[in-house]
């Protein structure tokens, strides 16, 4: 009967089919028996207490952390068993929560290493910044909003534009399915404001799987919500559902 | 255009400080200095290859390997053990109980010429092994510990005890290496006789043009997207890993080439100085290695050679005075390094000289002019207060 559900499901084409997923470290199951599909060009936000397991079902997905058991379907291809340079050339794009760029390189290096090629030594070695790179990274820094700053060492941008160099190395290697671990954590609120115009714009034609703890921003982005309580699902929805259910309140308030 | 645009590998202020070097070794140091100290540079030189070496892995890949030593070691062995195999024809040897092997097999008794010295009757095969050798062995010690994600302080510990083992093997295995002593007593190169100064003296230059040829090479790798994926990778390597590199590939590569680089310097220095010894294989000289390429700056590929010459310098004018104090220079040395100036000489020259200048000669003038447009950023409050309910 299982196996119906697992066949049923795939006909259904999901980009992303996480079934039965466990993880636990020494015990403690951080992720527990989880199951959650995300559709084709859906922006699907996991919220959720600290310690629910949000950032770890990201670990699962982007392979950084392996599952004791269940099944991670990408595209019908089992993600719990490749590793993570596989898994992001199979077209998983991953932000982690802390901006993640090189500070010793410039926002054009940045863009460029992020760049779907030439990623083998040899690869590498022979790399040549053609026209094509050029122009691509001038795409994605007028995205966000770096255009002018292609030339400027990275750590010496703030933090806001730091996370959208972020999100832009993820861009540039066109994922179809995207992972934002707190997108505008730490920021203002004008840069909160121009993020989530940034995500509007780049979740087109990708699936997105977005943690975030600002309701007012889930709000404006979020397709489906997911609540994750002690590495299970408490509730799945609209945001409007989610926050009508009264576990999910019991949850929040109890805490 | 970007000022990060460019088509060639060398920048001009590259070329400028390559031709500075390649000037200072090939005529004003042959020229003023006499025959003996002109080859305790060549000697010297043969150590900057292990600091290029050590620029491209610690330096730009934040691989610190405390093990150099082993490969300069193998590259120099490889060239003693044909060296040692052309002076011990069946003539010259006919005193020993079975003539035509190296003596220190004959005192060991044995009979025969091993088969691991068999390839090194031939002068290809030897210069193939040299380069080829060290980074087989490179690459076995990178792949196991890189793709099982050691690194770190856990990687320069290991290959501590790699210089260390080597050592003791080949002190243990004296029959096959020639034991403490080392392969001594090597006299012609294709019947070329090495020991004499026309000798010594072509073989500085050859070592000179290895190095220049080096030093290109580390300047092609360090300005190609390799470079910057190594730089990348020592900054945050996760971010290369989640970018689609695997990113245990790039540090073997990066392993190996060191390994190779410091196995020419290796067989130069056995050509130039005669013999091989595992006193250059083990632990204090692989870290001596290390601080050459401190002193002089491990991000500087130019700033390494000059630290291998100040430091290798100093060491012989002061241990010829002050023996027993030579090694408390050498440590307080190294601390001033870390503490005073992390980049060192060549951080010193970018900070303080090259702005003065101007651009042709340092290249961070025009960088330093433009400071950070935006301003520091706001402290990360990485857990909002979650608000679903409220």
């Amino acid at each position: 009967m299982h196996t119906a559900v697992i066949t049923d499901t795939m006909n259904k084409d999901f980009v992303l089919a996480v079934e039965g997923l466990t993880v636990s470290f020494d015990g403690f199951k951080a992720v527990n028996d989880l199951s959650f599909y995300v559709d084709e060009n859906e922006i699907r936000v996991i919220i959720g207490p600290n310690g629910a397991g949000k950032t770890t079902v990201l670990d699962l997905i982007c392979g950084r952390t392996k599952a004791t058991t269940g099944s991670i379907r990408f595209k019908d291809r089992e993600l719990t068993k490749m590793k993570e340079h596989e898994i992001v050339r199979a077209g998983v794009g991953r932000k982690f929560q802390n901006p993640s760029i090189y500070e010793d390189l410039t926002v054009f290096e940045n863009l460029e290493i992020s760049y779907p090629k030439g990623r083998s030594v040899p690869g590498a070695l022979t790399f040549r910044r053609d026209r094509a790179v050029k122009e691509r990274v001038q795409e994605i820094a007028e995205t966000i909003f770096l255009a002018d700053q292609l030339d400027q060492r990275a750590e010496y941008l703030s933090h806001g534009q730091k996370q959208w160099l972020e999100i832009g190395m993820l861009l540039i290697q066109d994922p179809e399915l995207l992972m934002l671990d707190e997108p505008v954590a730490g920021m203002s609120v004008s840069e909160r404001k121009k993020t989530a115009e940034l995500l509007n714009t780049i979740i087109k034609n990708r699936s997105v799987i977005v943690i975030e703890h600002d309701m007012k921003f889930v709000e404006d982005i979020a397709h489906k919500v997911t609540v994750l309580h002690q590495g299970k699902i408490l509730s799945e929805g609209s945001m409007a559902k989610v926050q009508a259910d009264p576990k999910v309140i019991e949850v929040y308030l109890g805490h | 255009m970007l000022k990060s645009d460019r088509t060639f590998f060398l920048r001009p202020q590259d070329m400028i400080g390559i031709a500075v070097l390649a000037f200072l070794l090939i005529v004003i140091l042959p020229l003023t200095l006499d025959n003996f100290r002109l080859q305790f540079v060549g000697k010297y030189l043969t150590y900057a290859f292990v600091a290029l070496g050590l620029v491209l892995c610690w330096g730009y890949a934040g691989i610190l390997s405390l093990g150099q030593g082993v490969f300069f070691g193998l590259g120099g062995y490889c060239m003693a053990m044909f060296l040692k195999l052309e002076s011990s024809s069946v003539e010259a040897t006919k005193i020993q109980t079975t003539p035509g092997i190296p003596d220190f097999m004959d005192w060991n008794q044995i009979t025969e010429l091993p088969y691991m010295w068999q390839p090194f009757n031939s002068l290809t095969l030897t210069l193939i092994a040299v380069i080829l050798v060290p980074a087989l062995f490179a690459f076995i010690v990178g792949f196991a510990m890189f793709k099982r994600r050691v690194g770190g302080v856990y990687f320069a510990i290991i290959t501590q005890a790699l210089a260390a083992i080597m050592t003791i093997l080949i002190i243990g295995q004296q029959g096959y290496t020639g034991g403490i002593n080392g392969i001594t007593d090597l006299r012609t190169l294709n019947g070329w006789d090495i020991r004499t100064d026309s000798a010594k003296t072509i073989l500085y230059f050859v070592c000179v043009a290895l190095l220049i040829a080096c030093i290109l090479i580390a300047y092609f790798v360090k300005s190609s997207k390799l470079g910057r994926i190594l730089v990348a990778m020592r900054d945050k390597e996760d971010r290369v890993r989640f970018s689609g590199y695997d990113v245990a590939n790039f540090k073997v590569f990066v392993f190996c080439l060191a390994a190779s680089l410091s196995a020419i310097g290796g067989a130069m220095f056995t050509l130039q100085v005669g013999f091989m010894s595992p006193s250059f294989v083990g632990i204090v000289p692989s870290i001596e290695m290390v601080i050459y390429a401190a002193v002089g700056g491990r991000l500087s590929i130019l700033g390494a050679i000059y630290g291998t010459l100040l430091v290798n310098w100093a060491k012989t004018s002061f241990s010829e005075s002050f023996p027993e104090l030579w090694l408390f220079g050498l440590g307080g040395l190294f601390i001033a390094v870390v503490l005073i100036f992390p980049n060192g000489i060549a951080g010193l020259w970018q900070t303080y000289i090259a702005p003065r200048l101007g651009p042709l000669f340092g290249g961070t003038a025009a960088r330093r002019a433009s400071p950070p447009a935006t301003p520091p950023a706001p402290p990360p409050s990485g857990s909002a207060a979650p608000a679903a309910a409220e």
